[in-house]
């Protein structure tokens, strides 16, 4: 009889997954953990390309670095528009500092955004590092659709391995300090 | 025994929905926090457009958010205009469609084109709702009362009171040259409403 009910409700599964094929978003990236193993496409602009050290579609941890910081954002986001002068002076002083530039790498992903919709926020706010449209919310489904702006910093290990080191949501306090819990938890060298 | 497999069923059942639900996708902006209310998945379209592209949009006059009444006359031979009208304050898309017009008022510049936002909610109502986006640099109408009179002049009020998401493109001449009643559910393109602008002489 157990066995019966084990069976049923297999079925069960089975079914209700067969009816419903977009599976249940997981959680956000853990501290600790390793990012959900999403593709982004790749970047369109030469320069965004060079600066990632890749072409074609990508996965985060292949990008050249030893930590990546990712901003989950979208256009339509108030708080996203507020925050955006704050991350673009994260950005400029990471590459305004030799021992930090091109060990940190920063993108961003528009969460239901249209590679138009994307371009606008880019322009808007002269945002200077790589940024990714996500039209169908495919990656945000991926990303546990985590609200924003969401910012996750991964570590990448010599070996291609990588650990998440920060997943949190809403503004981090203070370019500086942000950017020195970055260098000690990635152990930027 | 029988009995409490049903029951295990219906728990399974009940809680894979529960995951299933997930969280509403548009509006995730921590501006909002947790005040968003969860309409669910509404039915995509509830009224019956009485104007059509062509004619000359129908005048009104709406009192905005930031004081005064606006009329669409007003604009006649001057401006193109854009009607965007949204459901309701404090609903998951509509949270999220004027933040983004919010940012792009030199597109519409661009195309000699002014918006104008509107609802069938109350001012305090929308004054609290759009304080929460930044306030909008764009005239925020409340069609409350007479309730969504302006709404059901155009056939865009649905059976529950609310307005459909509804943009209409009016060009200066005061003709309607674009229509689209979205699906509720979800948020116009951007790229599709500039390119409607592009068109305008």
């Amino acid at each position: 009889m157990k066995a019966k009910m084990g069976i049923g409700l297999v079925v069960l599964t089975a079914l209700l997954f067969s009816l419903c094929p977009e599976l249940p978003a997981g959680a956000p990236p853990a501290v600790g953990g390793t990012l959900p193993n999403v593709a982004l496409p790749g970047p369109k602009d030469g320069a965004d390309r060079r600066y990632l050290g890749l072409s074609g579609s990508f996965k985060i941890p292949e990008i050249k670095a030893q930590a990546v910081i990712v901003e989950i954002f979208s256009m339509y986001c108030p708080y996203c528009q507020k925050e955006a002068p704050v991350v673009n002076q994260l950005f400029a002083r990471i590459e305004g500092n030799p021992a930090l530039k091109g060990k940190i790498k920063m993108l961003g992903i528009g969460m239901g955004n249209s590679p138009f919709e994307v371009g606008v926020f880019k322009k808007k706010y002269g945002v200077a590092f790589p940024l990714f449209p996500d039209p169908d919310f495919a990656i945000h489904k991926r990303m546990g659709e985590v609200r924003t702006p969401y910012f996750i910093v991964t570590k990448i290990h010599p070996d291609g391995s990588h650990r998440v080191v920060y997943s949190k949501l809403g503004a981090f306090e203070g370019v500086d300090a942000f950017l020195a819990a970055i260098v000690r938890d990635a152990g930027i060298k | 025994m029988k009995k409490k497999g049903l029951i295990g069923a219906v728990f399974f059942l009940g809680a894979f929905l529960l995951l299933a639900a997930g969280a509403p996708v548009y509006s995730a902006s921590e501006a909002f926090k947790d005040n968003i209310y969860n309409t669910g998945h509404l039915k995509s379209r509830d009224s019956v457009l009485k104007v059509k592209v062509g004619q000359r949009a129908p005048d009104f006059t709406l009192r905005a958010v930031a004081g005064g009444p606006v009329s669409l006359g007003q604009f006649r031979g001057k401006k193109n205009v854009v009607l965007s009208f949204v459901p309701a304050a404090w609903t998951p898309v509509c949270s999220d469609q004027w933040p983004g017009y919010n940012i792009v008022k030199d597109l519409f510049d661009e195309h000699d084109a002014v918006l104008l936002g509107i609802t069938a909610d109350n001012i305090p109502t929308l004054f609290s709702w759009t304080n929460q986006m930044g306030t909008p640099w764009f005239p925020v109408l409340s069609d409350f009362w007479p309730h969504g009179k302006t709404a059901a002049r155009y056939g865009v009020l649905r059976s529950d009171g609310t307005t459909e998401r509804a943009l209409f493109v009016i060009d200066k001449l005061g003709v309607i040259r674009y229509i689209d009643v979205h699906d509720i559910n979800q948020r116009p393109s951007l790229e599709v409403l500039m390119g409607e602008l592009e068109k305008l002489p």
